[in-house]
């Protein structure tokens, strides 16, 4: 008697629809950071997702309300560590800012250069890890030992490599040396033909563009909506960079475009960020032509005249009794922030970074908040994976760029 | 930049305003957070907003002002999504209440904390304290 399909005993609701909850993270490695999100899977194709974030939450907000202004500085490298600098920089500027300390435009040129330089080092990394999510990973090889000549650079000038620490509010620590000018120009030159290399690898790659466009996407209306910012926002069509805006450390002297994209896809925030790598190189190049203009005592100047709050040079501090005097006080927080209120945000390399900083007076900031694009950002991750597939979930999430310690704060 | 204050019933419609206006059209919201002033007696907690004119490049700051006792603040989620984040990173560290937010959770602290860690009563550690056994981190 052949067996019909009511005597087999199943347990019950084993014949309704099943439903898969997957824990994609905290430590998973194809999230590249501490995030946790909790999926909802049919089959592989996700029906809801849920994030969890502040896994590395250091409270740096509330760290940075007992310290002087120049030790915050080190706090602000842990928060996008791709690109260390451009945080630094955003810090200068923002108590230059409050202070009101005029830079000099030697100053303003170096460090277009430093920042310039840490957004590609930022990009390079993100795209490449793309292409190591989308299943190729030679273009990460290829591409990574050019991060290694952007850290030297970073060494020559401030001696470390990944949280840099790079300035001082008013200028540099101390004056680029030939070194550091070699190296820029052995990046120069040999960077853009790897870059083209690794370009002409993914660009019209029949895989890569099937596996991404198409692959994450949203609309420029929404994305604003999001506070999306930088290349996110950018490769959803919309021209928004604050180099441009509201240019800040000499932006405006330089000639650069502003690559958009169209349907804010994977495939165009590859893109949108390739693009930006050029522009930056260019915007290099300009910055390394204007440093080299400066000639005699002008090439010598690397930071603003503000005793109260650059550092005296040890030599002086040892033989002057006023240097004496400014380095005890800096040293040990004495000086006083003038009262104030200032936003001052720059474009880093994931968007728009902004400090916004409250003095009551006091020796340290009485309230100090990172805009951190991240953190904005990453909220549009559930409305941008569900009803995808799970594999196109871990390019969306690199291809956001997103970094934990930033997310994070 | 432009820094205004409201009564803090009126936030959203500031803000409804601002967005729909046309000659005003704030319509990127940059920057949610608060501020804790412990000797403004009945105004305590500051929510600030930052709000961003695309358009033709103004920037304003909108602060409301809540007491502490009672810190509810209309959620301005239905208008921007990008505050949903931040009202919670708000409430985490601040406690403002956004009545109308569709899911306000603690967001980078543990869920268990039961105090909100960036108002001004709680002091950051003393350094110089000695009575701390931290062998394990050198101290």
């Amino acid at each position: 008697m052949p067996i019909m399909s009511e005597d087999i005993l199943l347990p019950e609701g084993a014949g309704e629809k099943q439903t898969t909850t997957l824990n994609l993270g905290p430590t998973h490695p194809a999230t590249h950071g501490v995030f946790q999100n909790i999926l909802e899977l049919d089959g592989e194709r996700i029906l809801k997702a849920t994030s969890t974030v502040g896994y590395i939450h250091r409270a740096f907000e509330k760290i940075a309300e007992r310290r002087p202004l120049y030790q915050i500085t080190p706090l602000t490298d842990r928060l996008n560590y791709c690109s260390s600098p451009i945080n630094n920089m955003g810090w200068h500027l923002t108590c230059e800012k409050l202070l009101g300390v005029q830079t000099p435009k030697r100053v303003d040129y170096l460090r277009v250069i430093i920042m310039e330089l840490a957004r590609i080092a930022d990009h390079l990394i993100c795209n490449s890890i793309v292409g190591v999510d989308s299943g190729a990973y030679s273009g990460f090889l290829y591409l990574m030992q050019y991060r290694e000549l952007i850290y030297e650079i970073y060494e020559e000038v401030c001696g470390s490599r990944l949280t840099t620490n790079i300035g001082r509010i008013g200028g540099f620590e101390r004056n680029f040396t030939n070194t550091a000018f070699e190296k820029l120009e052995k990046f120069l030159k040999e960077y853009p033909e790897q870059l083209n290399e690794f370009e002409k690898l993914f660009k019209r790659n029949r895989i890569f563009m099937e596996r991404t466009i198409g692959c994450g996407p949203i609309s420029a209306e929404r994305a604003l909506n999001y506070g999306f910012t930088g290349p996110n926002l950018r490769a959803a069509g919309i021209d928004y960079d604050v180099r441009v805006h509201t240019p800040y450390s000499s932006y405006q002297d330089f000639e650069f475009s502003i690559p958009v994209g169209t349907t804010g896809d994977c495939y165009d925030r590859f893109l949108v960020r390739q693009q930006e790598m050029w522009q930056s190189l260019s915007i290099i190049t300009q910055a390394y032509k204007k440093v080299q203009e400066f000639k005699g005592q002008e090439a010598e100047v690397y930071h603003a005249d503000t005793p109260a709050y650059y550092l005296p040079e040890k030599k002086d501090v040892y033989t002057k009794m006023e240097a004496l005097i400014w380095h005890f006080k800096i040293i040990m927080g004495e000086t006083a922030i003038p009262p104030g209120e200032v936003y001052h945000a720059v474009e880093g390399a994931n968007g728009e970074l902004g400090f916004y900083l409250i003095s009551d007076g006091g020796r340290t900031p009485y309230r100090l908040h990172f805009r951190r694009p991240c953190f904005i950002y990453y909220q549009a991750f559930p409305e941008l994976v569900e009803g995808g597939l799970l594999s196109d979930a871990i390019i969306t999430m690199s291809s956001l760029n997103l970094i934990a310690g930033e997310l994070d704060a | 930049m432009l820094t205004f204050a409201a009564p803090k019933d009126m936030n959203l419609k500031v803000l409804q305003f601002l967005y729909d206006e046309e000659s005003l059209s704030f319509r990127f919201m940059t920057d949610l957070q608060a501020v804790h002033y412990p000797d403004r007696i009945g105004e305590e907690l500051c929510v600030v907003y930052h709000l961003h004119n695309l358009r033709d490049n103004v920037r304003i700051r909108f602060k409301v002002y809540t007491d502490v006792q009672a810190p509810d603040v209309f959620s301005t989620t239905a208008l921007f999504a990008a505050a949903n984040f931040m009202e919670r990173e708000t409430y985490d560290f601040f406690g403002v209440n956004f009545v109308g937010h569709p899911n306000l959770i603690r967001v980078l602290n543990v869920d268990e904390m039961d105090y909100f860690p960036l108002r001004k009563e709680f002091p950051l550690e003393d350094q110089t304290r000695v009575d701390k056994d931290d062998e394990m981190f050198g101290r």
